[in-house]
């Protein structure tokens, strides 16, 4: 990922004081423009309604694939089902090496050097490792334990970090924990990027959506990101529209790009591209890349490649042309 | 503008789902006819100026012939219980959603708007209405008419191209449901929804002369609303022409009500939910091409927060796609008219001579048909036509405010009443001007939304009477 597109100039100064106390901080993100949910959901679903045809679709397809994160994070993951993984990352498609390869693989730390190996060995180095980290998905551990979760994990191999903020110190209103959580998260990830998981199906609420991203944001988080995954309710295309806004509205106020990375229950081309869609008509140019943008999904890539299939030769030929992983 | 890296390919609704016969006739007594003088004109698609058909044109003549037809119709329909007016209605209904991609295609070429709005609001609504008079046919007693309200009799409507279908919907729902009947004259630019709607008539077996059509002009429209022996008037249309009608019904015994013109404020105060706001303006002005009488025409926005309304503003308005009415992704079509377009390029020019500051996004506009990009007037004044006259156009004045009983003042400072919307995260300060503004129509975060249930209808020179929900029974019931 390329650090930041745009100058850091911009306002930068006005910002690093709403964090020298929890105070500050609280009134800085409650401060932030309220989200009306009716009609955040509605222009949500008006992107929805976008018919992408013929060159758009074979475009939005191939950039949905070069931006997922592959991603096994199970309790009975072994090597063997990572390193399939792995393959099934560098080439999607065995019918058509044409079909990019995806993003990364997310896999849990200990499973990071297995990945790395993994993708070594099938000549994709290009294909980071993401790891989750921090006590993933709960994140109720003492941060000692989430630092180092986080440093044997950059150790393994992992390019990208995936963690998780914690929730209770943000329901509770310990904004400046949060923050300096991620601080330290970050200082431990050293050269490897750092992705904010807020969990926003138990943040609940679109405005604690809103705080989060400009907390991960304030914090130097380089990806902020929906959910692990793991519980009801995961990335909607509401609640990733706020997201969007939000970095958008940051870079405005520091010249700092961040990415978006939506999480869970994204299963189709079709969810896919309206994803796409949303980043296209709120951000532009500017994210539609993987180093900006990426779903984190499993089963959705199957899905692109059957699209993908029937775009080039007019037939959907099923699930049985697709390898299961 | 630059290639777009992510540029959205076309995609067509495709025009086979609608057959337009090369020429339409009256519906008069349950069968099309030519008119009486075999007068015709032409129909326009605006956004290619191409002719899609030939349409009967009423004269006196022919208005007598149908006002004779619903007069005979009146007793028998009247007569049926309430039950069975309300099958009719509800087999309409439901013949309309059948037929919505149909109908949606249609209105899209004769109207210029896009194929996304008749899709998603129009054909939606038209149906909704239905079906929610049909629900009133039976239950007429608790309308708060009293015990046994009576119909009025023959209703004569006259609608405007805006919203051809649905306008008629509005009209001709609650007419039938409280057992009057109906001679409607669509507008001169686009007849022929109402034609459509006449053979769906037909389809569902409606008894003949309970609905009856007649496409023609403002003469048309004249005969029919000075027709001695209608009971009722409806009209939605222009200001204008509503004084007109209301002077010929003055001293008469006909129930009036008119839906006329507006000029919406749409008050942005600093604490709103932003993002919102700035898609409530943009569907508030841009919605149907701003030809809409309830749009929010005017932005008032409070001064600490101009600036950044203003560039998410400008910035959304970039991402707006002008063009082809039956591209799925078309989100501003075609303007309805040559006549429609002379007139809001001339406010808009008023505008700049007035000394606003005019601005559009880049966008190319097709080479025929009637175009006009979206435009935003900044540094407008109260005194500015352009903040004073209906454009009924994608132009939005921008005005600035300092307080909240400012704001209430340039709002109501307006001879029109329709619309406002108001965006604030302060639920106390919504219900406070929702009572200050005289508006019959106040939206609180949200603009542009309707359903059948909820009545709408004017203050001042926007009009009298309202329609939707139960207050719009009363418009077409008699006290018992």
């Amino acid at each position: 990922m390329p650090t930041d597109a745009a100058p850091r100039d911009a306002g930068r100064g006005s910002l690093s004081d709403v964090v020298t106390s929890d105070a500050a901080l609280r009134r800085f993100l409650q401060g932030l423009p309220g989200v009306d949910a009716v009609g955040l959901e509605a222009r949500a679903a008006a992107l929805g309604t976008r018919s992408i045809k013929t060159t758009a679709k074979a475009y939005a397809l191939d950039l949905a694939i070069s931006m997922i994160d592959l991603t096994t994070l199970e309790g009975a993951d072994t090597p063997g089902k990572v390193r399939s993984l792995c393959a099934k990352g560098a080439n999607p498609d065995p019918g058509d090496r044409s079909t990019p390869r995806v993003a990364a693989i997310c896999v849990y730390p200990d499973m990071a050097a297995v990945a790395k190996q993994a993708l070594t060995e099938q000549g994709a180095g290009e294909v980071h490792v993401a790891s989750v980290a921090t006590a993933f998905p709960s994140g109720r551990a003492s941060m000692s334990v989430k630092l180092a979760d986080t440093r044997e994990a950059v150790a393994a191999g992992a390019d990208e970090i995936d963690m998780v903020i914690d929730r209770g110190a943000f329901l509770a209103g310990r904004y400046l924990q949060v923050f300096e959580e991620i601080q330290q998260v970050k200082a431990a990830c050293g050269a490897a990027h750092l992705k904010v998981i807020f969990e926003n199906g138990e943040l609940a609420t679109y405005d604690n959506i809103r705080r989060a991203s400009w907390l991960a944001m304030l914090a130097g988080a380089d990806f902020i990101k929906t959910s692990t995954g793991k519980v009801a309710v995961n990335a909607t295309p509401p609640n990733t529209l706020l997201m969007l806004e939000a970095v958008r509205d940051f870079r405005a106020a520091t010249g700092r790009q961040v990415g978006v990375k939506p999480a869970g229950g994204i299963r189709t081309a079709k969810d896919a591209v309206k994803y796409l869609v949303m980043v296209n008509e709120t951000l532009g140019d500017d994210w539609l890349s993987p180093d900006w943008f990426r779903f984190g999904a499993s089963s959705l890539l199957n899905d692109l490649l059957m699209q993908r299939q029937k775009l080039s030769t007019g037939r959907y030929s099923g699930p049985d042309y697709v390898t299961v992983d | 503008m630059n290639a777009k890296l992510f540029a959205y390919a076309p995609a067509p609704e495709s025009r086979a789902v609608v057959d337009i016969a090369p020429s339409y006739g009256l519906f008069v007594d349950g069968e099309f006819r030519e008119a009486a003088a075999g007068k015709v004109f032409k129909t326009l698609s605006p956004a290619s100026e191409e002719v899609l058909s030939e349409v009967a044109y009423g004269e006196q003549e022919d208005i007598d012939a149908a006002v004779r037809a619903a007069r005979a119709a009146f007793g028998p329909w009247s007569a049926l219980p309430g039950a069975e007016r309300a099958k009719y209605l509800f087999r309409i209904a439901r013949i309309i959603q059948e037929r919505s991609r149909e109908l949606a295609v249609l209105e899209t070429l004769d109207n210029g708007k896009p194929i996304r709005e008749t899709r998603d609001a129009d054909l939606p609504l038209v149906a909704a209405h239905f079906f929610y008079y049909a629900g009133w046919a039976d239950k007429l007693s608790y309308a708060g008419c009293g015990p046994d309200p009576r119909p009025l009799g023959v209703a004569a409507q006259v609608i405007p191209w805006n919203f051809p279908l649905l306008m008629l919907a509005w009209k001709v729902a609650p007419a039938l449901a409280t057992g009057n009947t109906v001679v409607l004259k669509p507008a001169e630019t686009t007849p022929l929804s109402a034609l459509f709607f006449a053979d769906i008539c037909r389809q569902a077996g409606l008894p003949k002369g309970v609905v009856n059509i007649v496409p023609g002009d403002g003469a048309t429209g004249a005969a029919l609303v000075g027709h001695p022996d209608v009971n009722k008037v409806a009209f939605t249309g222009s200001t204008a022409v509503g004084k007109q009608i209301a002077r010929t019904v003055a001293g008469t015994r006909k129930r009036l009500t008119l839906e006329l013109g507006g000029k919406g404020a749409n008050i942005v105060f600093e604490d709103a939910p932003l993002d919102q706001a700035v898609e409530g303006i943009v569907g508030g002005i841009f919605f149907n091409q701003g030809q809409v009488c309830c749009a929010g025409s005017r932005l008032l926005v409070q001064e600490s927060v101009q600036e950044e309304v203003l560039d998410a503003l400008k910035r959304r308005l970039s991402t707006l796609r002008v063009g082809d009415p039956l591209d799925k992704n078309t989100d501003v079509g075609a303007i309805n008219s040559a006549e429609q377009l002379a007139r809001i390029t001339e406010l808009a020019e008023a505008g700049e001579a007035e000394g606003a500051q005019r601005w559009s996004p880049p966008c190319e506009l097709p080479g025929e048909g009637y175009w006009f990009a979206p435009t935003v007037f900044t540094g407008v004044s109260q005194a500015h036509r352009i903040a004073r006259e209906e454009i009924f156009g994608p132009v939005l004045s921008v005005l600035t405010f300092r307080t909240p009983d400012e704001a209430v003042a340039k709002a109501n400072n307006t001879p029109y009443g329709l619309s406002a919307g108001i965006w604030t995260e302060k639920g106390s300060r919504i219900l406070k001007l929702a009572n200050q503004l005289r508006a019959g129509v106040v939206w609180a975060n949200t603009f542009n939304k309707f359903d059948p249930t909820s009545p709408f209808g004017g203050y001042k020179e926007s009009g009298y009477g309202r329609e939707g929900g139960r207050h719009g029974l009363e418009a077409y019931l008699e006290h018992a």
